[in-house]
């Protein structure tokens, strides 16, 4: 018997579409105002960019296996976050140096990860962690309590506003299909993004067949941390403000967004477009959950809830007796 | 002759490395705090040291079965929420009893929860403890939205105060603990621990329960978290339904210093409790050293990562020389 399946990304992306219409049921939801509804939707892909970027790293990582994760992300997004605003200070050809700027921060801070997990054999979850809280600290000492700086006019009109006043679709949705199209070709088109798929699978054989494991590993690490130091200059676009907690609240969802798009958390078999698709479904919940003004205790038990659900459909792990 | 490297060495004795952590930690701490031995302050600094303890044990058990729990701060909330309103500040003995039964049954509660997802539906462990702790925290946030509420007077300063022999209620705890597990260890249910940690599908197929011993990890880890949470009640009186969360990772990484490796099977239960006690430690030394207050939470990331790479750096250069 053949068995009924959906793939793990359509499956988010439906649950997305269906609470985004039940929303509209809500008292202050969009009711039958198609413009309303469509710049509400607009607006929940919007603010789901910057998770999405930030769990491209988390889904690179976790892909390539052997308990694979970034723990890191999250203090690594406030750091280039600060980093950029101190670095811009209000001027537009700053911008580029302070792009790339984060960037580099980002990618050694994921090459340290990696050299720690490659060659003292210190589990991810461990190194990670133990290197958030070395960011943390970096970034405490170089607040100071507060820092001077500003976001240039640029990046807002770059990341904020739509391209043009007639497509209301703001840039920042079109710089992620660009990145997610980037992201599907380096894993499905190129040597690398295979050897990715290779080695979290099954190290020994990758390694025998000709996959230098190792170079791998570290290149996912680093690349890891670039893409979360993307992230960070991304969120600073967007906010236009600083502070010591900013991109730790996106460090579990960005997790969860690679687990809910059906990305093995063990390793060897995923895709960026499911943690597309559950970076909106997690947005998508978080922002009805604040606008249904609820309080903030339910908000968390029905967020949790939701994300048992979620796994529970498609998370499970082979049983013993298969 | 038989090479004796670091490598076997630490796989035939592995607490040996945290107990080398732990004496070192000591005596610099005893270095910059001269009077440390003194009743007074002993006690002092081990009733703040056992809550950690406490859920390194639990988690502890969960990582041996080759799980990991990050919930665990989310029940140590429940409880200090449940205490502090329902027994109250004016609250009897009788009712602090009857709340502390209720605590520990809540845990456990919390800890089948998570096992159930886990063993039985078969999640993947981060995940789903990631999920409950949004439930649990949640929960702890409806019964105490802000900070307040507390324990009567007399128990707390009970808490705070008793030595009997002159020697700290924490020692007593830690030398029931460690009593209990001897002898969990030379059951079958210790021995099914290690096989089921070390590899699941072998296990299974020699006839291990592997799913019973799974869930009672969680089990044991909820009931340690909400013992967890009656001590730390105890130790500051109040009631606030955050004072879990930065537990977990703290907890996990105590584990971790003490030797038992996140991929389950290696270590016990003495190592997690030496690098509970060594986490508090170099808390402690930062406080004495007179740090620059903006530096402290580098310093001790810092700490942590390096005690965490020592075990792989005295591998590689063992290996280099021979």
């Amino acid at each position: 018997m053949k068995r009924f399946y959906i793939s793990p990304p359509v499956a988010a992306l439906i649950l997305a579409v269906v609470l985004f219409l039940l929303s509209g049921l809500l008292p202050n939801g969009f009711g039958k105002d198609i413009h309303v509804a469509f710049a509400q939707a607009t607006n929940i892909v919007r603010l789901s960019v910057f998770l999405g970027v930030i769990a491209a790293g988390q889904t690179l990582v976790i892909l390539s296996g052997y308990e694979g994760i970034d723990l890191s992300a999250g203090s690594i997004v406030t750091l280039t976050a600060i980093l950029t605003y101190v670095t811009v200070n209000g001027r537009d050809d700053k911008v580029l140096s302070a792009f790339l700027i984060s960037l580099i921060v980002g990618a050694i801070i994921g090459l340290l990860n990696g050299l720690g997990i490659t060659f003292l054999k210190i589990s991810p979850f461990v190194m990670t962690l133990g290197m958030s809280g070395v960011v943390t600290g970096l970034i405490i000492i170089i607040n100071h309590g507060n820092v001077s700086g500003k976001v240039a006019p640029i990046m807002t009109r770059l990341i904020a506003r739509p391209l043009t006043p007639k497509i209301p679709i703001p840039n920042a949705i079109i710089i992620w299909v660009i990145f997610g199209i980037l992201m599907w070709l380096l894993l499905e088109r190129t040597a690398f993004g295979k050897h990715i798929f290779a080695i979290g699978v099954n190290r020994i054989t990758s390694r025998l067949s000709g996959v230098n494991v190792t170079a791998v590993n570290l290149a996912v690490y680093s690349l890891a941390g670039a893409l979360a130091g993307f992230g960070g200059f991304l969120v600073v676009g967007n906010t236009g403000v600083v502070f010591i907690a900013l991109g730790q609240p996106f460090l579990f969802p960005s997790i969860a967004a690679v687990a809910v798009g059906g990305t093995l958390l063990s390793g060897g078999k995923g895709s960026y477009w499911g943690t597309m698709a559950g970076a909106i479904v997690l947005t998508l919940i978080t922002s009805l959950l604040t606008t249904m003004q609820i309080p903030d205790s339910i908000r968390r038990m029905v967020l949790g809830a939701t994300l048992l659900v979620m796994i529970s459909i498609y998370g499970r792990q082979r049983g013993f007796r298969q | 002759m038989r090479k004796t490297s670091w490598e076997t060495l630490t796989t035939k004795y592995p607490a040996l490395f945290s107990t080398t952590l732990l004496i070192v930690a000591l005596l610099i701490n005893l270095y910059l705090q001269p009077n440390m031995f003194a009743r007074e302050t002993l006690n002092s600094n081990m009733r703040v040291f056992l809550p950690l303890v406490l859920l390194a044990v639990g988690q502890a058990f969960v990582i041996l079965g080759g799980g990991i729990d990050i919930s665990v701060g989310g029940i140590v909330s429940i409880v200090n929420t449940i205490l502090a309103v329902y027994v109250g500040l004016n609250g009897s003995i009788e009712k602090m009893w009857i709340y502390m039964i209720v605590s520990l049954f809540v845990g456990a509660l919390c800890g089948a929860i998570n096992g159930f997802f886990i063993a039985i539906l078969r999640l993947q462990p981060i995940i789903t403890t990631y999920a409950t702790s949004f439930l649990y925290v949640g929960l702890a946030l409806f019964i105490l939205p802000n900070p307040g509420g507390g324990i009567p007077q007399s128990i707390a300063e009970f808490y705070r105060t008793t030595t009997p022999l002159g020697i700290p209620l924490a020692f007593y705890i830690i030398a029931i603990l460690l009593v209990i597990w001897r002898y969990i260890r030379s059951t079958q249910f210790g021995s099914y621990l290690y096989a089921v940690g070390g590899k699941a599908e072998a296990a299974y197929e020699t006839a291990v329960p592997v799913t019973w011993i799974h869930f009672s990890t969680y089990v044991i880890s909820g009931l340690m978290s909400a013992m967890a949470g009656i001590a730390i009640t105890m130790l500051s009186g109040s009631g606030n339904a955050e004072i879990g969360s930065p537990m977990t990772l703290s907890a996990i990484t105590a584990v971790v210093i003490g030797g038992t490796a996140l991929s389950g099977g290696v270590g016990g239960v003495t190592g997690p409790i030496m690098g509970a006690l060594t986490l508090g430690i170099i808390q402690n030394i930062i406080s004495f050293s007179h740090i620059n207050t903006w530096w402290e939470t580098f310093v001790k990331a810092t700490i942590i990562v390096i005690a965490l790479a020592a075990p792989g750096l005295i591998n590689l250069f063992g290996r280099r020389k021979s």
